[in-house]
């Protein structure tokens, strides 16, 4: 059994920026369970043999010359912004910090 | 509480997280130019953005500087290492995401030995250095103060977005006690100069090259386990770490004496008040999400390419410094003074542009520091060494007076060019032309008749009122020894 609590939705939902009503907290309380159990399965087949896989692809070292390329016009870069003063995006403050 | 108090009630631990950007051309995942100061958001490209359908791929030249700083700091290279998202939403990174390394980073296990300032060795452990991206930059607007409590909104400016990162970790630092602080500064400034050795990172804290954030925790002395630690954001000076530590060490103690908690939380440096405030508390790693970059392959650095970087090292800052000072002839206390000051670099570079050891100590502990002082920045950021190296060689050629050079630096740091363009756009050097200064000094002697007779009777000193005179005729710019010739000279004749 996972271990999918109404609180641990509430703190991922808080973490995602989504607000949820307490039904849906409900809801989803089910959900995930549902979700974190089948994923959980593969801890039944995955043996200590099995080495964890961080890329589906057996690729490495995929590299690029450290060598300048296109970039993108300030106004193709502005284009998708819902606001911005022209030079730079505009987004409401936010209570929180740069990383 | 009082600094004492505090270290008599308890032991302080610290940790770092630097973050040092690498010097690269482009940035670490795209082939946007990394820049500084260009106008925002014209060094970009779609990863920068996170334009749907943008890939990222790895820049080669990052992976080479990141293992080289690995090597530098003693660490492991690891066989194996690849790319974490760290998931956070916050529009200093336009992906919702930010591209770092979890739990296989480029290199780990290693220590540096940190000088301090009465030459005191200490070894800090380094848990890890990982390769990641840096974030864009977000101005706050509105409020009173600019900060983000109160600001109406942000502008973002994403170039600095993707520019290539090494995020040097340390282990909990016991031991340090009452130089806790002062070996905050040390360790800032050994990682600065490890980085500019190596020529991957222009290293320049005012410009945000270097970042700290600064964990402390305190627990009563003899206990075995840690205290909660604050981790304090926003050090952007060798100064501003030393100053943050004591002041974390303090604000602590007072509220642990008092029978108080501390809460696990991110606090701002104020540079101007000299405290912290409290900023949100801190996550835990597992509200990141972190999780395998599915867009990226791992890398996989071949034991030659590590063999080819650890063989092309620099010497180690402690080693290079102890090879300085015997080359340069300081005295204990002269080289300690440069040290202290964090201009070993800077005097190291004027030394290899062709400057007299001597010479270059001066100009930087004295003209350009004094600048430096008064105007609340790193004398580095001021002036390039090639250009002090310059002024020294204009002085000592003749061409220019000790006071003609002060001016020449200030203009030199004003933008106004290299030496030799400052001297030939203000017209500032040296009048050595014996027409103009004779012409000057007959001058002056027509004003002053009984100068000549007062040196012919020995009173050789009475030249020094022609001298004056001639000086401030030619605006400064008169070679006065050569000035003092001519009038005894004329005495002679």
């Amino acid at each position: 059994m996972s271990e999918i609590t109404p609180e641990v939705v509430r703190h991922l939902a808080g973490l995602a920026r989504i607000a949820l009503t307490e039904e849906e907290v409900a809801r989803f309380t089910g959900e995930l369970s549902h979700i974190v159990d089948a994923v959980a399965k593969v801890n039944e087949v995955a043996t200590p043999d099995v080495p964890a896989t961080s890329h589906p692809i057996p690729l490495a070292n995929v590299f690029r010359p450290d060598v300048v390329g296109e970039t993108l016009d300030r106004a193709a870069v502005l284009a998708g912004a819902p606001e911005h003063d022209g030079s730079r995006f505009r987004v409401s403050a936010i209570l929180g910090e740069e990383q | 509480m009082d600094f004492d108090r505090a270290l008599e009630l308890f032991e302080p631990v610290l940790g770092f997280e630097v973050h040092v950007e690498l010097s690269t051309r482009t940035k670490m995942f795209l082939e946007a130019p990394n820049v500084f100061g260009a106008e925002p958001n014209t060094a970009i490209a779609p990863v920068d953005v996170g334009l749907p359908g943008s890939l990222p791929v790895v820049n080669e030249q990052a992976v080479r500087y990141s293992i080289s700083l690995g090597l530098a700091l003693g660490c492991s290279i690891a066989e194996s290492s690849r790319f974490a998202r760290k998931n956070y939403f916050y529009p200093d990174l336009a992906k919702n995401y930010q591209i770092s390394q979890y739990d296989e980073p480029i290199a780990f296990d290693g220590e540096v030995e940190v000088e301090l300032e009465d030459g005191r060795l200490f070894t800090v452990p380094i848990e890890r250095a990982h390769m990641e991206e840096d974030a864009g930059k977000l101005t706050h607007v509105g409020g009173a103060t600019g900060r983000i409590h109160g600001a109406e909104f942000s502008l973002v400016d994403y170039n600095r977005a993707g520019v290539p990162l090494v995020e040097i970790v340390t282990r909990p630092i016991v031991g340090a006690g009452r130089d806790a602080p002062e070996l905050a500064r040390a360790y800032v400034a050994t990682i600065r100069d490890i980085v500019r050795a190596l020529g991957v990172s222009e290293a320049r804290m005012e410009r945000g090259n270097l970042r700290c954030d600064a964990n402390v925790s305190l627990r009563p002395h003899g206990q075995r386990e840690l205290g909660t630690r604050t981790e304090t954001k926003n050090v952007n000076s060798f100064r501003s770490v030393e100053r943050a530590v004591r002041y974390e060490i303090q604000r602590q103690a007072a509220i642990l004496a008092d029978g108080g908690t501390i809460v696990q939380e991110t606090r701002h440096w104020h540079e101007d008040t000299g405290t912290t405030s409290p900023g949100r508390p801190k996550s835990d790693a597992d509200d990141y999400r972190y999780f395998p970059e599915p867009d990226l392959v791992p890398v996989v650095p071949s034991r030659a390419l590590v063999e080819e970087l650890r063989a092309a090292l620099p010497e180690a800052p402690a080693a290079m410094r102890r090879r300085l000072k015997a080359e340069w002839g300081f005295t204990d206390a002269e080289f300690r003074d440069v040290v202290n000051a964090g201009l070993l670099s800077e005097i190291a570079e004027t030394v290899r542009e062709g400057a007299a050891p001597f010479q270059a100590r001066k100009w930087w502990t004295g003209e350009i520091a004094r600048i430096a002082n008064a105007r609340e920045v790193e004398p580095g950021s001021l002036v390039a060494p090639q250009h002090v190296s310059e002024l020294i060689a204009l002085v000592e050629s003749g061409e220019l007076t000790d006071r003609l050079a002060r001016q020449v630096l200030e203009a030199v740091i004003d933008g106004e060019g290299a030496p030799h363009e400052v001297v030939e756009s203000r017209g500032l050097a040296v009048v050595s032309d014996d027409g103009a200064l004779l012409a000057a000094i007959d001058e002056a002697l027509a004003a002053q008749p009984d100068v000549l007779d007062k040196i012919r009777d020995g009173k050789v000193q009475a030249a020094g009122a022609i001298i004056g005179a001639v000086m401030k005729a030619m605006g400064g710019s008169a070679d006065a020894a050569r000035v003092r010739e001519l009038v005894l000279e004329r005495a002679r004749g």
